[in-house]
Protein backbone atom coordinates (compact mmCIF):
# COMPACT_ATOMS: atom_id res chain seq x y z
CA UNK A 1 0.00 0.00 0.00
CA UNK A 2 1.24 3.00 -1.27
CA UNK A 3 0.47 6.69 0.34
CA UNK A 4 -1.59 7.47 -2.72
CA UNK A 5 -3.62 4.69 -2.00
CA UNK A 6 -4.68 6.41 1.58
CA UNK A 7 -6.48 9.03 -1.29
CA UNK A 8 -7.96 6.54 -3.90
CA UNK A 9 -11.25 6.87 -3.78
CA UNK A 10 -12.47 2.77 -5.15
CA UNK A 11 -14.71 3.89 -8.16
CA UNK A 12 -18.27 2.81 -7.75
CA UNK A 13 -20.00 2.44 -10.96
CA UNK A 14 -18.44 -1.37 -11.18
CA UNK A 15 -20.50 -2.32 -8.17
CA UNK A 16 -23.84 0.01 -9.64
CA UNK A 17 -23.85 -1.92 -13.24
CA UNK A 18 -22.72 -5.28 -11.17
CA UNK A 19 -26.00 -4.91 -8.89
CA UNK A 20 -28.30 -3.95 -11.47
CA UNK A 21 -27.43 -6.69 -14.11
CA UNK A 22 -28.38 -8.63 -10.99
CA UNK A 23 -31.43 -7.36 -10.01
CA UNK A 24 -32.70 -6.86 -13.39
CA UNK A 25 -31.70 -10.09 -14.72
CA UNK A 26 -34.00 -11.08 -11.28
CA UNK A 27 -36.86 -8.88 -11.83
CA UNK A 28 -36.95 -9.46 -16.05
CA UNK A 29 -37.30 -13.02 -15.19
CA UNK A 30 -40.40 -12.93 -12.98
CA UNK A 31 -42.27 -10.01 -15.07
CA UNK A 32 -45.82 -10.61 -15.20
CA UNK A 33 -45.89 -13.57 -13.07
CA UNK A 34 -46.93 -13.54 -9.35
CA UNK A 35 -45.15 -13.06 -7.11
CA UNK A 36 -42.80 -16.35 -5.28
CA UNK A 37 -42.78 -15.48 -2.26
CA UNK A 38 -46.21 -14.01 -1.38
CA UNK A 39 -47.15 -17.57 -3.19
CA UNK A 40 -44.74 -19.62 -0.75
CA UNK A 41 -46.00 -17.55 2.09
CA UNK A 42 -49.69 -18.32 1.35
CA UNK A 43 -49.00 -22.01 0.74
CA UNK A 44 -46.79 -22.49 4.25
CA UNK A 45 -49.47 -20.66 5.94
CA UNK A 46 -52.43 -23.49 4.76
CA UNK A 47 -50.12 -25.98 5.85
CA UNK A 48 -49.24 -24.51 9.00
CA UNK A 49 -53.14 -24.06 9.87
CA UNK A 50 -54.00 -27.62 8.87
CA UNK A 51 -51.68 -28.07 12.44
CA UNK A 52 -51.29 -25.43 14.27
CA UNK A 53 -53.41 -22.15 14.42
CA UNK A 54 -51.16 -19.38 14.62
CA UNK A 55 -51.40 -15.80 13.73
CA UNK A 56 -50.18 -14.30 9.83
CA UNK A 57 -47.67 -12.33 11.74
CA UNK A 58 -45.65 -15.25 13.12
CA UNK A 59 -44.69 -16.36 9.58
CA UNK A 60 -42.10 -14.25 8.30
CA UNK A 61 -40.90 -15.45 4.52
CA UNK A 62 -37.93 -13.80 3.02
CA UNK A 63 -35.52 -14.27 -0.10
CA UNK A 64 -32.33 -13.69 -0.63
CA UNK A 65 -31.32 -13.27 -4.01
CA UNK A 66 -27.67 -14.30 -5.22
CA UNK A 67 -26.27 -14.18 -8.62
CA UNK A 68 -26.82 -18.12 -8.99
CA UNK A 69 -28.12 -19.23 -5.73
CA UNK A 70 -30.93 -17.43 -3.62
CA UNK A 71 -31.63 -18.46 0.14
CA UNK A 72 -35.50 -18.68 1.17
CA UNK A 73 -35.47 -17.75 5.16
CA UNK A 74 -39.04 -19.29 6.58
CA UNK A 75 -39.37 -18.31 10.43
CA UNK A 76 -42.08 -19.53 12.31
CA UNK A 77 -43.19 -18.56 15.78
CA UNK A 78 -45.30 -20.80 17.37
CA UNK A 79 -46.80 -19.31 20.79
CA UNK A 80 -46.66 -21.82 23.34
CA UNK A 81 -50.27 -21.65 24.56
CA UNK A 82 -51.01 -22.74 20.67
CA UNK A 83 -48.51 -25.52 19.99
CA UNK A 84 -50.61 -28.72 21.06
CA UNK A 85 -51.90 -29.61 17.98
CA UNK A 86 -55.12 -29.70 16.41
CA UNK A 87 -55.61 -32.95 16.45
CA UNK A 88 -54.79 -33.35 19.86
CA UNK A 89 -56.84 -30.30 21.04
CA UNK A 90 -59.59 -31.23 18.83
CA UNK B 1 -49.27 8.62 -41.95
CA UNK B 2 -47.02 10.67 -39.26
CA UNK B 3 -45.01 9.10 -36.58
CA UNK B 4 -46.09 8.90 -33.11
CA UNK B 5 -43.28 9.15 -30.35
CA UNK B 6 -43.40 8.60 -26.80
CA UNK B 7 -41.20 10.36 -24.10
CA UNK B 8 -41.06 8.11 -21.33
CA UNK B 9 -38.53 7.03 -18.31
CA UNK B 10 -40.59 5.49 -15.51
CA UNK B 11 -38.88 8.13 -13.21
CA UNK B 12 -39.57 11.49 -12.75
CA UNK B 13 -37.47 14.26 -13.00
CA UNK B 14 -34.93 12.83 -15.70
CA UNK B 15 -35.52 15.11 -18.13
CA UNK B 16 -38.81 14.26 -20.31
CA UNK B 17 -40.43 16.90 -20.70
CA UNK B 18 -36.87 18.91 -21.65
CA UNK B 19 -36.67 16.59 -24.01
CA UNK B 20 -39.56 16.71 -25.67
CA UNK B 21 -39.53 20.04 -26.39
CA UNK B 22 -35.80 20.28 -27.76
CA UNK B 23 -36.30 17.15 -30.21
CA UNK B 24 -40.16 18.38 -30.86
CA UNK B 25 -38.19 21.73 -31.74
CA UNK B 26 -35.10 20.50 -33.27
CA UNK B 27 -37.85 18.76 -35.70
CA UNK B 28 -39.59 21.23 -36.63
CA UNK B 29 -37.36 23.65 -37.29
CA UNK B 30 -36.48 21.44 -40.68
CA UNK B 31 -40.02 21.70 -41.41
CA UNK B 32 -41.87 18.90 -40.51
CA UNK B 33 -45.32 19.16 -39.02
CA UNK B 34 -44.44 18.55 -35.03
CA UNK B 35 -47.19 18.59 -32.40
CA UNK B 36 -45.60 18.23 -29.02
CA UNK B 37 -48.81 16.67 -26.59
CA UNK B 38 -48.57 16.75 -22.85
CA UNK B 39 -49.75 13.65 -20.78
CA UNK B 40 -48.61 15.20 -17.51
CA UNK B 41 -52.32 15.93 -16.55
CA UNK B 42 -52.66 17.75 -13.41
CA UNK B 43 -48.82 18.77 -13.41
CA UNK B 44 -48.85 19.93 -16.98
CA UNK B 45 -45.45 21.64 -17.44
CA UNK B 46 -44.77 21.50 -21.46
CA UNK B 47 -46.62 24.62 -21.83
CA UNK B 48 -43.90 26.38 -19.55
CA UNK B 49 -41.11 25.21 -20.85
CA UNK B 50 -42.36 26.00 -24.45
CA UNK B 51 -43.33 29.54 -23.47
CA UNK B 52 -46.60 29.04 -23.95
CA UNK B 53 -48.57 29.05 -20.82
CA UNK B 54 -50.18 32.27 -21.06
CA UNK B 55 -51.67 31.19 -24.47
CA UNK B 56 -53.39 26.96 -23.39
CA UNK B 57 -57.16 28.01 -23.55
CA UNK B 58 -58.45 24.31 -23.85
CA UNK B 59 -56.26 21.29 -23.20
CA UNK B 60 -56.43 17.49 -24.35
CA UNK B 61 -59.28 16.77 -21.23
CA UNK B 62 -61.06 19.55 -23.37
CA UNK B 63 -60.99 17.75 -26.67
CA UNK B 64 -61.30 14.48 -25.40
CA UNK B 65 -64.46 15.49 -23.60
CA UNK B 66 -65.71 17.16 -26.63
CA UNK B 67 -65.47 20.85 -25.09
CA UNK B 68 -62.94 21.83 -27.45
CA UNK B 69 -62.04 21.16 -31.23
CA UNK B 70 -58.48 20.04 -31.69
CA UNK B 71 -58.02 22.85 -34.08
CA UNK B 72 -58.79 24.89 -31.26
CA UNK B 73 -56.53 23.42 -28.60
CA UNK B 74 -53.74 23.27 -30.51
CA UNK B 75 -50.81 25.95 -29.74
CA UNK B 76 -48.88 27.30 -32.85
CA UNK B 77 -45.32 28.39 -31.59
CA UNK B 78 -44.50 31.64 -32.25
CA UNK B 79 -40.65 30.62 -33.37
CA UNK B 80 -41.21 28.09 -35.55
CA UNK B 81 -44.47 28.01 -37.40
CA UNK B 82 -44.70 23.83 -38.29
CA UNK B 83 -44.39 23.08 -34.04
CA UNK B 84 -47.58 22.99 -32.18
CA UNK B 85 -48.81 22.40 -28.63
CA UNK B 86 -51.33 20.28 -27.15
CA UNK B 87 -51.70 21.10 -23.51
CA UNK B 88 -52.11 18.95 -20.54
CA UNK B 89 -55.19 20.24 -18.13
CA UNK B 90 -54.73 21.07 -15.00
CA UNK B 91 -57.62 18.77 -13.68
CA UNK B 92 -57.21 16.68 -10.52
CA UNK B 93 -59.23 13.91 -12.24
CA UNK B 94 -56.73 10.89 -13.37
CA UNK B 95 -59.46 9.30 -15.17
CA UNK B 96 -60.35 12.39 -17.09
CA UNK B 97 -58.36 10.40 -20.01
CA UNK B 98 -60.01 7.90 -21.53
CA UNK B 99 -58.48 4.96 -23.79
CA UNK B 100 -60.69 5.34 -26.46
CA UNK B 101 -60.62 9.38 -26.39
CA UNK B 102 -56.63 9.11 -26.05
CA UNK B 103 -56.56 7.20 -29.29
CA UNK B 104 -59.04 9.37 -31.41
CA UNK B 105 -56.90 12.41 -31.00
CA UNK B 106 -53.80 10.94 -31.84
CA UNK B 107 -55.49 9.17 -35.04
CA UNK B 108 -56.36 12.65 -36.04
CA UNK B 109 -52.86 14.39 -35.29
CA UNK B 110 -51.20 11.58 -37.11
CA UNK B 111 -53.49 12.18 -39.96
CA UNK B 112 -52.23 15.91 -39.94
CA UNK B 113 -48.19 15.96 -38.30
CA UNK B 114 -45.56 14.06 -39.33
CA UNK B 115 -44.68 14.04 -35.94
CA UNK B 116 -46.57 13.55 -32.89
CA UNK B 117 -44.51 13.54 -29.45
CA UNK B 118 -45.87 12.38 -26.38
CA UNK B 119 -44.58 13.72 -23.07
CA UNK B 120 -45.58 10.92 -20.90
CA UNK B 121 -45.32 11.54 -16.81
CA UNK B 122 -43.32 9.76 -14.89
CA UNK B 123 -44.52 6.61 -12.94
CA UNK B 124 -45.46 3.12 -14.64
CA UNK B 125 -49.30 3.71 -14.27
CA UNK B 126 -52.64 4.63 -15.84
CA UNK B 127 -50.85 7.92 -17.30
CA UNK B 128 -47.68 6.44 -18.60
CA UNK B 129 -49.42 3.79 -20.06
CA UNK B 130 -52.37 6.07 -21.66
CA UNK B 131 -48.99 7.95 -23.09
CA UNK B 132 -46.83 5.42 -24.79
CA UNK B 133 -50.12 3.55 -25.77
CA UNK B 134 -50.12 4.14 -29.44
CA UNK B 135 -46.89 4.97 -30.20
CA UNK B 136 -44.94 3.58 -32.93
CA UNK B 137 -41.35 4.53 -31.29
CA UNK B 138 -40.19 5.15 -28.14
CA UNK B 139 -37.29 7.60 -26.75
CA UNK B 140 -36.12 6.39 -23.46
CA UNK B 141 -35.28 9.09 -21.53
CA UNK B 142 -32.37 7.56 -18.77
CA UNK B 143 -29.82 9.42 -16.35
CA UNK B 144 -26.38 7.21 -15.88
CA UNK B 145 -27.81 6.21 -11.90
CA UNK B 146 -29.41 3.02 -10.70
CA UNK B 147 -32.48 3.74 -10.23
CA UNK B 148 -33.28 5.46 -13.75
CA UNK B 149 -31.50 2.84 -15.38
CA UNK B 150 -33.58 0.36 -13.57
CA UNK B 151 -37.08 2.08 -14.14
CA UNK B 152 -36.07 2.54 -17.81
CA UNK B 153 -36.12 -1.19 -17.93
CA UNK B 154 -39.56 -1.52 -16.32
CA UNK B 155 -40.48 1.06 -18.42
CA UNK B 156 -38.81 -1.34 -21.69
CA UNK B 157 -40.91 -4.44 -20.21
CA UNK B 158 -44.25 -2.16 -20.60
CA UNK B 159 -43.47 -0.66 -23.80
CA UNK B 160 -42.70 -4.44 -25.16
CA UNK B 161 -46.46 -5.67 -23.45
CA UNK B 162 -48.79 -2.85 -22.94
CA UNK B 163 -48.79 -0.62 -26.51
CA UNK B 164 -51.05 -1.27 -29.07
CA UNK B 165 -48.20 -2.04 -31.06
CA UNK B 166 -47.07 -4.90 -28.98
CA UNK B 167 -50.38 -6.48 -28.74
CA UNK B 168 -50.87 -6.89 -32.73
CA UNK B 169 -47.24 -8.63 -32.39
CA UNK B 170 -45.28 -5.29 -34.18
CA UNK B 171 -42.61 -3.89 -33.05
CA UNK B 172 -42.21 -0.30 -31.33
CA UNK B 173 -38.43 0.91 -32.07
CA UNK B 174 -36.69 2.07 -28.83
CA UNK B 175 -34.15 4.61 -28.24
CA UNK B 176 -32.33 5.26 -25.27
CA UNK B 177 -31.24 9.02 -24.23
CA UNK B 178 -28.86 9.24 -21.71
CA UNK B 179 -29.51 12.81 -20.18
CA UNK B 180 -27.57 14.97 -17.83
CA UNK B 181 -24.59 13.28 -18.79
CA UNK B 182 -21.24 14.59 -16.51
CA UNK B 183 -18.22 13.43 -18.22
CA UNK B 184 -16.10 14.31 -15.46
CA UNK B 185 -17.71 12.03 -12.85
CA UNK B 186 -17.84 9.62 -15.37
CA UNK B 187 -13.89 9.82 -15.85
CA UNK B 188 -14.03 9.05 -12.34
CA UNK B 189 -15.83 6.17 -12.60
CA UNK B 190 -18.21 8.07 -10.27
CA UNK B 191 -21.76 7.56 -12.32
CA UNK B 192 -22.43 4.56 -14.68
CA UNK B 193 -20.78 4.69 -18.68
CA UNK B 194 -22.81 4.97 -21.04
CA UNK B 195 -21.06 1.32 -22.30
CA UNK B 196 -23.12 0.48 -19.31
CA UNK B 197 -26.16 1.49 -19.63
CA UNK B 198 -26.46 0.35 -23.28
CA UNK B 199 -25.21 -3.01 -22.15
CA UNK B 200 -27.64 -3.44 -19.26
CA UNK B 201 -30.40 -2.13 -21.00
CA UNK B 202 -29.95 -3.34 -25.05
CA UNK B 203 -31.83 -0.65 -26.74
CA UNK B 204 -29.65 1.20 -29.49
CA UNK B 205 -28.56 5.28 -28.40
CA UNK B 206 -30.18 7.72 -29.40
CA UNK B 207 -27.39 10.65 -28.15
CA UNK B 208 -26.12 11.93 -25.14
CA UNK B 209 -27.23 15.47 -23.41
CA UNK B 210 -24.72 16.63 -20.95
CA UNK B 211 -25.48 18.03 -17.68
CA UNK B 212 -25.68 21.70 -18.46
CA UNK B 213 -26.57 25.14 -17.08
CA UNK B 214 -28.21 25.79 -20.95
CA UNK B 215 -31.15 23.72 -20.20
CA UNK B 216 -31.99 25.29 -17.19
CA UNK B 217 -31.64 28.52 -18.89
CA UNK B 218 -33.52 27.75 -21.96
CA UNK B 219 -36.87 26.50 -19.47
CA UNK B 220 -36.36 30.26 -17.20
CA UNK B 221 -36.72 31.90 -20.69
CA UNK B 222 -40.07 29.73 -21.71
CA UNK B 223 -37.48 28.66 -25.20
CA UNK B 224 -36.73 24.80 -26.29
CA UNK B 225 -32.85 24.70 -25.63
CA UNK B 226 -33.01 23.57 -29.49
CA UNK B 227 -34.22 27.27 -30.32
CA UNK B 228 -32.26 29.69 -27.61
CA UNK B 229 -28.51 28.75 -28.74
CA UNK B 230 -28.27 25.85 -30.79
CA UNK B 231 -24.57 26.23 -30.44
CA UNK B 232 -24.39 24.90 -26.90
CA UNK B 233 -23.63 21.19 -26.22
CA UNK B 234 -27.01 20.43 -24.81
CA UNK B 235 -28.61 22.15 -27.97
CA UNK B 236 -25.64 20.56 -30.07
CA UNK B 237 -26.48 17.27 -28.52
CA UNK B 238 -30.50 17.62 -29.09
CA UNK B 239 -29.94 18.55 -32.52
CA UNK B 240 -28.00 15.41 -33.31
CA UNK B 241 -30.12 12.93 -31.53
CA UNK B 242 -33.33 14.66 -33.40
CA UNK B 243 -31.15 13.88 -36.90
CA UNK B 244 -30.79 10.41 -35.78
CA UNK B 245 -34.41 9.78 -35.25
CA UNK B 246 -35.26 10.84 -37.98
CA UNK B 247 -32.97 8.02 -39.36
CA UNK B 248 -29.56 9.58 -40.30
CA UNK B 249 -27.03 7.56 -39.31
CA UNK B 250 -24.58 9.94 -37.27
CA UNK B 251 -22.42 8.17 -35.34
CA UNK B 252 -22.58 9.25 -31.09
CA UNK B 253 -19.69 10.55 -29.36
CA UNK B 254 -19.42 10.29 -25.87
CA UNK B 255 -18.45 13.23 -24.24
CA UNK B 256 -15.04 13.33 -22.59
CA UNK B 257 -12.95 14.84 -19.83
CA UNK B 258 -9.74 15.61 -19.67
CA UNK B 259 -8.52 14.11 -16.41
CA UNK B 260 -7.19 16.91 -13.99
CA UNK B 261 -4.31 17.24 -12.66
CA UNK B 262 -5.30 16.24 -9.12
CA UNK B 263 -7.27 13.02 -10.29
CA UNK B 264 -3.74 11.70 -11.68
CA UNK B 265 -1.96 12.40 -8.98
CA UNK B 266 -4.36 10.61 -6.49
CA UNK B 267 -4.45 7.72 -9.55
CA UNK B 268 -8.30 7.67 -9.82
CA UNK B 269 -9.22 5.58 -12.69
CA UNK B 270 -12.16 5.33 -14.45
CA UNK B 271 -13.35 1.34 -14.45
N1 LIG C 1 -29.21 18.14 -19.49
C1 LIG C 1 -29.62 18.79 -18.37
N2 LIG C 1 -28.76 19.57 -17.66
C2 LIG C 1 -29.17 20.19 -16.55
N3 LIG C 1 -30.41 20.16 -16.06
C3 LIG C 1 -31.32 19.41 -16.72
C4 LIG C 1 -30.99 18.67 -17.89
N4 LIG C 1 -32.10 18.02 -18.32
C5 LIG C 1 -33.08 18.32 -17.45
N5 LIG C 1 -32.63 19.16 -16.48
C6 LIG C 1 -33.40 19.71 -15.37
O1 LIG C 1 -33.97 18.65 -14.63
C7 LIG C 1 -35.25 19.00 -14.13
C8 LIG C 1 -36.29 17.99 -14.57
O2 LIG C 1 -36.42 18.04 -15.99
P1 LIG C 1 -37.80 17.71 -16.71
O3 LIG C 1 -38.91 18.50 -16.15
O4 LIG C 1 -37.56 17.79 -18.18
O5 LIG C 1 -37.95 16.19 -16.28
P2 LIG C 1 -39.23 15.25 -16.43
O6 LIG C 1 -38.69 13.87 -16.66
O7 LIG C 1 -40.16 15.79 -17.44
O8 LIG C 1 -39.87 15.36 -14.98
P3 LIG C 1 -41.32 14.79 -14.53
O9 LIG C 1 -41.13 13.31 -14.33
O10 LIG C 1 -41.61 15.50 -13.26
O11 LIG C 1 -42.29 15.09 -15.63
C9 LIG C 1 -35.53 20.40 -14.65
O12 LIG C 1 -35.21 21.32 -13.66
C10 LIG C 1 -34.58 20.53 -15.83
O13 LIG C 1 -34.21 21.88 -16.05
MG1 LIG D 1 -42.26 16.20 -17.29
Amino acid sequence: MNVFDLFRRRSSAPVARERLQVLLAYERASRGQPDLVSILREEIMAVIAKHVQIDQDYLQVSMDRGETMSTLEIDIQIPNKSAVPLAIAG
Amino acid sequence: MGKVVVVTSGKGGVGKTTSTAALGAAVAKTGKKVALVDFDVGLRNLDLIMGAERRVVFDLVNVIQGTAKLSQALIRDKRVDTLFLLPASQTRDKDALTEDGVGEVIDKLRSVFDYVFCDSPAGIERGAQLAMRFADEAVIVTNPEVSSVRDSDRIIGLLDARTMRAEHGEQIAKHVLVTRYDAARAARGEMLSIDDVLEILSVPLLGIIPESQDVLRASNLGSPVTLTDPLNSAAKAYLEAARRLEGEDLPVVVPFERKGFLDRLLGRRAA
